[in-house]
């Protein structure tokens, strides 16, 4: 692994540890979730990092399913956020 | 044509994300294609036909560069704020009424809000807009409706209307 | 690889870095929001532009694919990241987060006001519907 992953890895660690911070304390349901959103993309920021470094493809497969995903995740968390049932 | 529109998209997708022509993936691919079409196709939206006009491609071509120059003066604009020692914002939630007509267009116009300086949609009813606004530097409603939708409405009014 | 690629890839993590600070220093759920949506989603674009500059910047053209997957991918987080921060926030204005008290002006108090009222019609409706099918 070349110093520039390393120092790429650390960077995305510490932006994951400001987003874990932000999900521990985070006063209310809302603050969660937006920091869980932002978590979801920062992996597909590591998965970038993978497919450059070891030039491997299925790496992108990995960060387009995460991407899609997560975005529907974070639109089922929004829903329940605004206190309709899951049906309406 | 809805259906058949959705279709030749979903296969267009899975041809480029395969990026082979091997019998098998494109037999796959348009059985796939022929599933998704049918079940999902009546929620494609409606005016497909007006994407085959070469003018409103040559439009969203020129809009692509604006809004990625916008977008990056947004994402410097903020990051200064954020590690600027006082955090100096002000913001709130405002109401600008916009003058597109169009679904996409609006839709689109409300992600360009998103992504750009300081302003993020909260809500849309009809044309207006409810944008929270993380530096309000004007009380009037002209300059804040130039400010916040001005940018990006006459080129989107091109592309979609 | 080209250096270009190496050079997008920096960016990128420089404001995915900015964006977290935002989410852990600004005082409300509107403003963190705002901040790590923009920062965070235009850093991982840029990130994938690079990816995608590495790949294509391969001779042979081997992994190609890869440059094109990153694309898709940068065009998908573009188009779902705002409406993903839409709609947080617009559950977090109806679920009764308050909004920061330095806050200058707060235009959707009434509106959101109506979309309870009719919530709670709704409710009611159903309610009045389920009991009249149960009897």
């Amino acid at each position: 692994m070349s110093t520039f992953e390393q120092i790429a890895f650390g960077l995305l660690v510490l932006c994951s540890m400001l987003c874990l911070y932000r999900i521990g304390k985070g006063p209310s349901a809302p603050d969660r979730t937006v920091a869980i959103d932002i978590l979801g993309t920062l992996i597909v920021g590591f998965c970038c990092i993978m497919a450059v470094g070891t030039g491997r493809e299925y790496y992108m497969n990995i960060a387009i399913a995460w991407a899609l995903i997560s975005f529907v995740g974070t639109l089922a968390l929004a829903k329940y956020l605004e206190g309709r049932t899951y049906d309406a | 044509m809805k259906w058949l529109m959705c279709m030749l998209s979903v296969l267009g997708l899975w041809l480029l994300l395969f990026w082979s022509l091997d019998p098998w993936v494109i037999g796959t691919g348009v059985f796939f294609a022929l599933i998704v079409g049918g079940l999902l196709g009546e929620i494609y939206p409606d005016g497909i036909a007006k994407a085959l006009d070469p003018r409103r491609w040559f439009f969203l071509l020129v809009f692509l560069p604006y809004f990625l120059w916008y977008c990056m003066r947004a994402n410097v604009d903020v990051a200064l704020r954020v590690i600027h020692p006082d955090v100096p914002i002000r913001p709130g939630i405002v109401k600008v009424r916009t003058t597109l007509a169009g679904e996409m267009s609006r839709t689109f116009l409300a992600n360009c809000i998103t992504l750009t300086p300081g302003t993020l949609t909260v809500d849309i009813d009809g044309q207006d807009f409810y944008i929270h606004w993380l530096n309000i530097d004007t009380d009037d409603e002209a300059r804040r409706t130039a400010e916040i939708c001005g940018r990006f409405e006459p080129l989107l009014r091109r592309i979609f209307e | 690889m080209p250096d270009i690629a190496y050079w997008l890839i920096g960016v990128g993590l420089a404001f995915d870095l900015f964006g977290c600070i935002g989410l852990v220093r600004l005082p409300d759920v509107y403003n963190r929001a705002q901040a790590a949506t923009k920062c965070v989603t235009l850093g991982t674009c840029v990130m994938l532009a690079g990816v995608a500059v590495a790949a294509f910047g391969e001779s042979g053209g081997a992994i190609w694919p890869m440059g094109i997957k990153a694309i898709i991918c940068a065009v998908f987080i573009l188009l779902t990241s705002p409406v993903a921060a839409h709609a947080i926030c617009r559950g977090a204005y109806l679920s009764g987060v308050p909004l920061w008290p330095g806050s200058v002006e707060d235009a959707f108090g009434p509106r959101a006001q109506d979309i309870r009222n009719e919530q709670a019609a709704a409710q009611t409706q159903r309610a009045e519907h389920e009991e009249t099918q149960a009897s």
